[in-house]
């Protein structure tokens, strides 16, 4: 193999696993080191940096982070990364003072965003403090899109949701609640907005057309829109006994709300086994702790209607065959199972409609009507028209919806500039040695043998009482001073000098994980199979040194376990190996702005 | 050494031996030695050949005497049994124990010092009892504990850190055994495990007295330019002549070794050692030979490694009766004898007497 191109940002980007994983790129061990010394509003701000809204996804977030987490690998659980940003929101100071500073005098260029929802906030929060006039349009009375309606008040209470909106808003956002936009057309052709923002979400659930679904209408809701009644206060009841259709997160939030508005007995009805859930794991659990019963291989037939009003419903009983790597290779229908119900929640997906986006302004839709978005620009095929968040790619998740806001806002700022959105700036890194001395890190390097914490709930008796009694009580100060122990500071990087290596074999020797290897270089597939505990995982890449001075052959580290103790480190007589810290630099609308003034000529 | 000890984790990869124990089983305490010190390595080769062996731990006794090298007993195998002998005088602790229970397996960590100036005699007489154990030599070239003055075993014209040159002549521990009658006598290199770990396989399951010298550079006061034993000299002056793989009883010996080039020496329990000539000229059967050769090449300032000599003649393994033929000591442990058994009674003294009057 050819030596490894660390200069490359993205190779040590790839070992900080959750960072990778994050699609905002936030600094994952940074802010829980933040947190294990108590500088909660330290943790906040590195949060808000990069994914704008830590208290909100610190309980919501869909956390692509803790599936990637090199904890979940060595033990059995990832860290709670999390419920840590959470920890970091609920004890922070107040930040108003050390956000970034709005320009009274503005650059004159107006931006209209479609939707008060995470998009378009994000939009606002990145070019707010660059002099853009930002210009919001809701159609609700309240800003927050689908995290105030689909997100139910005992998973995200309103005080957290509204705090963080504000800091946004504050800025002096030009919000305009109960402004629908029923034109692009109108909006495009009143002029006076140099750009427009399309963050409008997906907010069309899909209907379930089956016999009896016209008759049964009054007691058969669309999930998405019964939630965002609910949040709304416009439904406070429900039927004893409930049946949610499909199983991802939408459902969990829809059958856990039934029971908190008078439903005695709530059925999630899955057409599939456990294995092709949508849902995440862990609203699964929440949603069975509470004694929601989740009825697999169950395909739904008909609505039933008796005496003209639903009875419930028929459903086929399905039986899959599955291959060796778990897919569906067959499936056959072997009965016909009637299950009573007073009200039915279809939870089945939702779409991005856009009718009022008319055909002959340039934005072109492809076959499914949705508009034609650059994955990179997420400028539409009319200049100046840019979509992000569910409404640009279809649903998707907060977190996702923010990266799509900052990298729109980027795309935004050159548009107005007049600069091609296509040239962006390259992500940097950063290294910086924890080196204090002999067998002294600026890091905690110590493994610490500690199980995940468990997060405490309001007891079952307490929860029901209110719709919005928050469920999960956040770690306890013992709880978060565990749980930040057991992450592995996987940015403080085994770095490698190979001239200066003597072969000694002291780091093979203590690698607790035995990902260290000092071998003739070969093919990677070979080289693989050869180390001290052949690389298995061809999800990690190896880091492959250049050739040894004395003998020639390399150093060759397999990244999947390392869990960063720095042994290896510490056991090298001449420091060819050293614990270095990387800062991944992901550039957002502001390091855009500092470039295009550094492009500028000078005038002295 | 570091400040914080080797996490207990595993890799869930790691391969498990026949006892379905994981090579980390095999560990002992944390070291304190010098960040890179060779015999760290050494440590870890034997941890890698018991693990291999699937050695119980408890059937495993360690034996040092004074040293840096002495030290490295305390870093494999927790579970063994261990003796930290007065300096130089492990062979007689050694010499003790085995007679008292030959059914475990013995090794002794010794270094230049503790071995070929205070421990000499001791070194010399343990050979000659061709006693059952495997003796390593962790070499350096100094006394590392006393802050790096010449030992025993440092080349003429080496140089020591502060810049003074050594005439003395040195000892060369696997001459001497040779020259002593040992039975299995080999030479290695911290810095080569996959050479010095199959020797170690070996050395244990070899009944009678295997030496090896194991090259193990003093990372702190003898890893510099103008020494002899550092890592960089050792690599450069470094010659394998034979290579000596382990193979267990119940594996075959491949095809992999070509005939005519690879010789098997079978031993008591069944495996065998294979030994591939890298060096056309040399013969590890034929003692006086080998001895010859040695010797020439250490005059040219070469270390030849791998298992330089290894007795197959007369009968016996490694060509000598050892330590128990001679003595005639039970198969079991003394402490598992009946009192009857290990106390001859007023009858039995009267004739033993007897015989001396």
């Amino acid at each position: 193999m050819e030596a490894t191109d660390t200069s490359h940002p993205d190779y040590f980007h790839r070992v900080v696993d959750c960072q990778w994983a994050c699609p905002a790129h936030t600094d994952v061990p940074e802010y829980i080191r933040l947190i294990a010394q108590g500088r909660f509003t330290e943790a906040y701000l590195v949060n808000r940096h990069s994914n704008v809204f830590p208290g909100i996804l610190g309980r919501v977030c869909d956390r692509p982070c803790e599936p990637a987490c090199r904890r979940g690998r060595v033990e059995a659980k990832p860290v709670a990364i999390c419920r840590l940003k959470r920890v970091a929101a609920d004890n922070r100071d107040d930040v108003s003072g050390k956000l970034p500073p709005i320009p009274k005098v503005k650059n004159g260029k107006r931006i209209a965003c479609i939707g008060a929802g995470c998009a378009s906030l994000t939009v606002a929060n990145d070019l707010m403090p660059l002099g853009y006039e930002v210009t919001i349009f809701e159609q609700y009375g309240e800003p927050g899109g689908l995290m105030r309606t689909n997100i139910p008040s005992f998973r995200l209470p309103q005080t957290v949701l509204e705090d963080e909106i504000r800091m946004i808003v504050d800025m002096g956002v030009d919000l305009r609640l109960g402004s629908r936009i029923e034109s692009m057309k109108e909006l495009l052709g009143a002029g006076g907005f140099d750009a427009v923002f399309v963050g409008s979400g997906a907010p069309k659930g899909k209907n379930l057309d089956l016999p009896g679904r016209a008759a049964a209408d009054a007691n058969v809701h669309i999930g998405i829109a019964w939630l965002e009644s609910v949040a709304f206060g416009h439904i406070e009841r429900i039927g004893g006994r409930v049946l949610i259709i499909g199983v991802g997160n939408t459902a969990m939030d829809c059958c856990r709300s039934s029971l908190r508005l008078g439903a005695r007995q709530v059925k999630v009805m899955a057409r599939k086994p456990r294995g092709f859930f949508k849902a995440s794991e862990w609203e699964l659990e929440d949603a069975e702790e509470e004694s929601v019963e989740i009825v697999v291989n169950r395909s739904p037939k008909a609505f039933v209607i008796e005496g003209g009003r639903l009875a419930g419903m028929t459903f086929e009983c399905m039986e899959y065959e599955l291959d060796a790597r778990g897919r569906i290779t067959a499936e056959r229908v072997t009965g016909e199972e009637f299950i009573p119900a007073d009200d039915v929640i279809l939870a089945i997906g939702q779409e991005n409609a856009f009718p009022w986006i008319e055909s002959d302004l340039g934005i072109e839709l492809d076959k499914w009507h949705v508009p034609k978005v650059d994955p990179v620009t997420h400028q539409s095929t009319r200049p100046g028209v840019f979509f992000g968040g569910d409404a640009a790619f279809g649903p998707k998740n907060i977190i996702w919806a923010v990266e799509h806001g900052h990298q729109a806002a980027i795309s935004i700022h050159k548009h107005c500039q007049g600069e091609p959105v296509t040239e962006r700036l390259a992500p940097g890194v950063n290294l910086q040695s924890r080196k204090m001395g002999m067998h002294e890190w600026s890091y905690s390097n110590d493994y610490a043998p500690v199980e995940r914490r468990l997060m405490p709930h309001v007891s079952l008796k307490e929860r029901f009482k209110k719709l919005n009694i928050e469920v999960e009580l956040g770690f306890s100060a013992e709880q978060t001073a565990q749980e930040v122990q057991r992450c592995l500071n996987c940015d403080v990087q085994t770095v490698f000098a190979a001239k200066l290596c003597i072969e000694c074999d002291a780091c093979l020797d203590i690698c607790p994980v035995d990902c260290l290897t000092i071998t003739a270089n070969g093919p990677e597939a070979e080289l693989r199979g050869r180390l001290k505990v052949p690389a298995r995982n061809l999800a990690q890449p190896l880091y492959v040194s250049a050739a040894l001075p004395q003998t020639a052959r390399v150093m060759v580290k397999d990244e999947d376990l390392c869990v960063h103790c720095g042994l290896c480190a510490e056991r090298c007589p001449t420091a060819a190996w050293d614990m270095q810290k990387s800062h991944v630099h992901w550039p957002h609308a502001e390091d855009e702005a500092e470039a295009s003034e550094a492009r500028k000529p000078k005038i002295a | 050494m570091t400040f914080i000890p080797k996490p207990k984790i595993v890799h869930p990869a790691l391969p498990r031996n026949a006892r379905g124990l994981v090579r980390r089983d095999y560990e002992g305490a944390l070291s304190t030695l010098c960040a890179g010190c060779g015999h760290d390595s050494v440590t870890a080769a034997i941890v890698e050949a018991c693990w291999r062996q699937s050695i119980e731990p408890q059937n495993l006794v360690k034996l040092s005497g004074i040293g840096c090298s002495s030290k490295t007993t305390a870093y494999f195998v927790s579970g063994a049994h261990g003796f930290n002998s007065v300096h130089g005088r492990m062979p007689s602790i050694a010499t003790g124990a085995n007679a008292a229970n030959r059914q475990l397996t013995y090794i002794g960590v010794s270094g230049d010092g503790d071995t070929l100036s205070i421990g000499l005699g001791q070194f010399c007489h343990a050979i000659r009892r061709n006693l059952d154990m495997l003796y390593i030599i962790e070499n350096n070239g100094v006394y590392g504990l006393t802050k790096g003055q010449f030992s025993a075993s440092a080349d003429i014209g080496t140089r020591a850190k502060k810049g003074e040159t050594n005439f003395q002549p040195p000892i060369d521990p696997a001459l001497l055994a040779m020259t002593l009658g040992a039975s299995f006598v080999a030479r290695s290199f911290s810095g080569d495990k996959q050479q010095l770990v199959p020797l170690i396989e070996a050395g244990l399951r070899h009944r009678g007295f295997a030496l090896i010298d194991v090259l193990s550079p003093c990372v702190t006061f003898n890893d510099h330019e103008g020494s002899t034993k550092s890592y960089a000299y050792t690599r450069e002056h470094y010659e394998p002549a034979v290579q000596a793989d382990f193979v267990p009883p119940e594996r075959e010996i491949t095809a992999e070794y070509g005939a005519g080039e690879a010789l098997a020496v079978a031993m008591h329990d069944g495996s065998r050692i294979v030994l591939r000539k890298l060096d056309a000229g040399y013969d590890p059967t034929d003692r006086a030979a080998a001895q010859a050769r040695v010797q020439e090449r250490l005059m040219s300032g070469e270390y030849l490694t791998g298992l330089l000599y290894v007795g197959t003649d007369g009968g016996v393994e490694g060509g000598r009766k050892e330590f128990h033929q001679v003595n005639g000591t039970p198969e079991e442990p003394l402490n598992s004898l009946p009192y009857e058994a290990l106390s001859p009674g007023s009858g039995g003294l009267a004739k033993l007497l007897a015989r001396y009057r």
